[in-house]
């Protein structure tokens, strides 16, 4: 008996990007220097975020040609953005057979109250969340894979760090529960009540959670790492940079080697300017990417 | 003293594997950098990015170091770690470690959305395992010393050679310890 888009395919196929970098690329030659410098996947885009941020307007699902050329180009995975809600491109994604779709809140949500039925779909999908809540919602949609949502092509790390921390202190707390208390926290964070139990029972997560929003430089990266990230999305901050393929480079080393800190000294050394970066207080509660799709 | 088995961490389904290994009676520790393969009687090649594994290894001269313990030790490798270990690669000017007889094709189902699960019969291991196929390699062709484990629709997805052991699909991901006993035996054995 042969079975396609099972839990454990989908979930399995972001198992085996773990320790990895996954980065965002607009054309074939950067998904070539990204695949060079050692990432595992890449996220075909139209634009990065940051410059989604300075376009304004509705950021949709990127040309099929776009994604179609960085298919062509690398032998590694390539993932592709869909609108959150927006079930068409989806399937649009997922005929052009993208190895993962990311619903995400980079984009123009298409639908502000609901998010796809993603176990309706072959191809897997890797979702944002904050808190337990979203990522256990994520989850019982259908979710293969989470990130943090970070604040995305801000180049400050501080909301992914915060959603990581808080993600993983509720799991914790989660686990360290009697069995009778979950009902009443499942009501708290609004997690279906039969995730928060898995997660009980299996003391973790079950899918891979990776660090997304705001990584900008190799430090960025290890330390979500150290904060428990299983991988990390690398979105403006390298092809916004001076040496896209040494900054790429040093990305990726630093996520493997996240405690070897006498690494690091040698691969922050010389990368240029980073991406400038936004400060939280100067963003206005609209321009907020990580609101969206809650 | 217990078998210790290393598992290559720069990247992948790493704890997979140290988790199935330790179910199956073996010391474990992670491979990142050329020192921890002192003492290891074994290493798992997991899966992954065989790509970036290969770039990894390039960098800090681990990849000598890895050729150098393969003389000797047993190695198996899955899925990526496969591909690590051909001796050639469809599409590719060389091989990378090149330490199995066989001929591979990389992503040869197709993308993720044609990765699947199938019921397999590997030869002395296990009559129903269940193979998992993740945008997984499979071999085209293997030489004549090779012993070819399994096939699934006429291709070869696991096979040993002496002291190597590789599959296209992922045990670790499975609960099913057949093929990491089956590993842990063969390094016994080679002891």
């Amino acid at each position: 008996m042969v079975q396609k888009g099972t839990d454990r395919v989908k979930r399995g196929m972001a198992e085996m990007q773990k320790g990895g970098v996954i980065m965002d690329v607009v054309n074939a030659e950067q998904a070539k220097i990204a695949e060079e410098a050692g990432a595992t996947a890449v996220m075909a885009l139209e634009r990065v975020p940051s410059d989604i941020r300075k376009a304004g307007g509705v950021a949709r699902m990127a040309d099929p040609t776009i994604v179609e050329e960085v298919q062509n180009a690398v032998s590694i995975p390539v993932m592709a953005k869909a609108r959150i809600g927006h079930i068409v491109e989806a399937r649009v994604l997922e005929a052009m057979k993208v190895d993962y779709i990311d619903e995400s809140e980079v984009l123009t949500p298409a639908d502000d109250v609901f998010h796809i039925d993603k176990k309706a779909f072959t191809v897997p999908f890797v979702c944002g969340c904050r808190d337990l809540g979203e990522a256990a919602r994520r989850i019982g949609e259908g979710a293969a894979m989470l990130r943090t949502k970070g604040e995305p092509g801000t180049g400050n790390i501080v909301e992914a760090v915060r959603h990581m921390r808080l993600v993983n202190s509720q799991v914790r707390k989660v686990v360290s529960m009697e069995k009778d208390e979950v009902m009443v926290f499942a009501k708290e964070l609004g997690a279906p009540y039969e995730i928060l139990l898995q997660i009980k029972e299996s003391g973790r997560l079950p899918v891979v959670n990776f660090a997304a929003g705001g990584v900008a430089t190799p430090a960025d990266a290890a330390l979500m790492m150290e904060l428990g990230a299983d991988g990390v999305f690398v979105g403006s901050g390298i092809f916004k940079s001076e040496n896209p393929a040494k900054f790429a480079r040093s990305i990726v080393e630093a996520t493997t080697y996240y405690q070897d800190y006498e690494r690091i000294v040698e691969l922050s050394k010389g990368l240029g300017t980073p991406m400038k970066g936004i400060d939280m207080s100067n963003l206005e509660p609209a321009e907020r990417m990580q609101d969206r799709g809650i | 003293m217990a078998t210790r088995i290393g598992v290559l961490a720069l990247q992948g389904a790493v704890s997979e594997h140290v988790h199935a290994l330790e179910n199956s009676g073996s010391q474990v520790s992670l491979v990142k950098n050329i020192g921890d393969l002192e003492g290891l009687d074994g290493l798992v090649l997991p899966g992954g990015e065989s790509t970036m594994m290969r770039r990894m290894m390039d960098r800090y001269g681990l990849f000598e170091a890895v050729k150098q313990f393969a003389a000797e030790k047993p190695v198996f490798g899955t899925c990526a770690g496969l591909i690590l270990m051909a001796k050639q690669i469809e599409g590719r000017k060389g091989p990378h470690l090149s330490l199995l007889d066989i001929d591979v094709k990389r992503n040869a189902f197709g993308r993720q959305v044609e990765s699947f699960e199938a019921d397999l019969a590997i030869k002395g291991i296990s009559d129903h395992y269940t193979g998992v196929f993740i945008r997984a390699p499979y071999i085209k062709s293997a030489a004549a010393n090779v012993d070819v484990l399994a096939t699934y629709e006429g291709h070869i997805v696991a096979c040993r050679q002496e002291r190597f052991l590789c599959c296209a699909f992922h045990p670790e991901l499975t609960s099913d310890p057949a093929m990491h006993r089956y590993f842990v035996q063969m390094v016994n054995e080679s002891r």
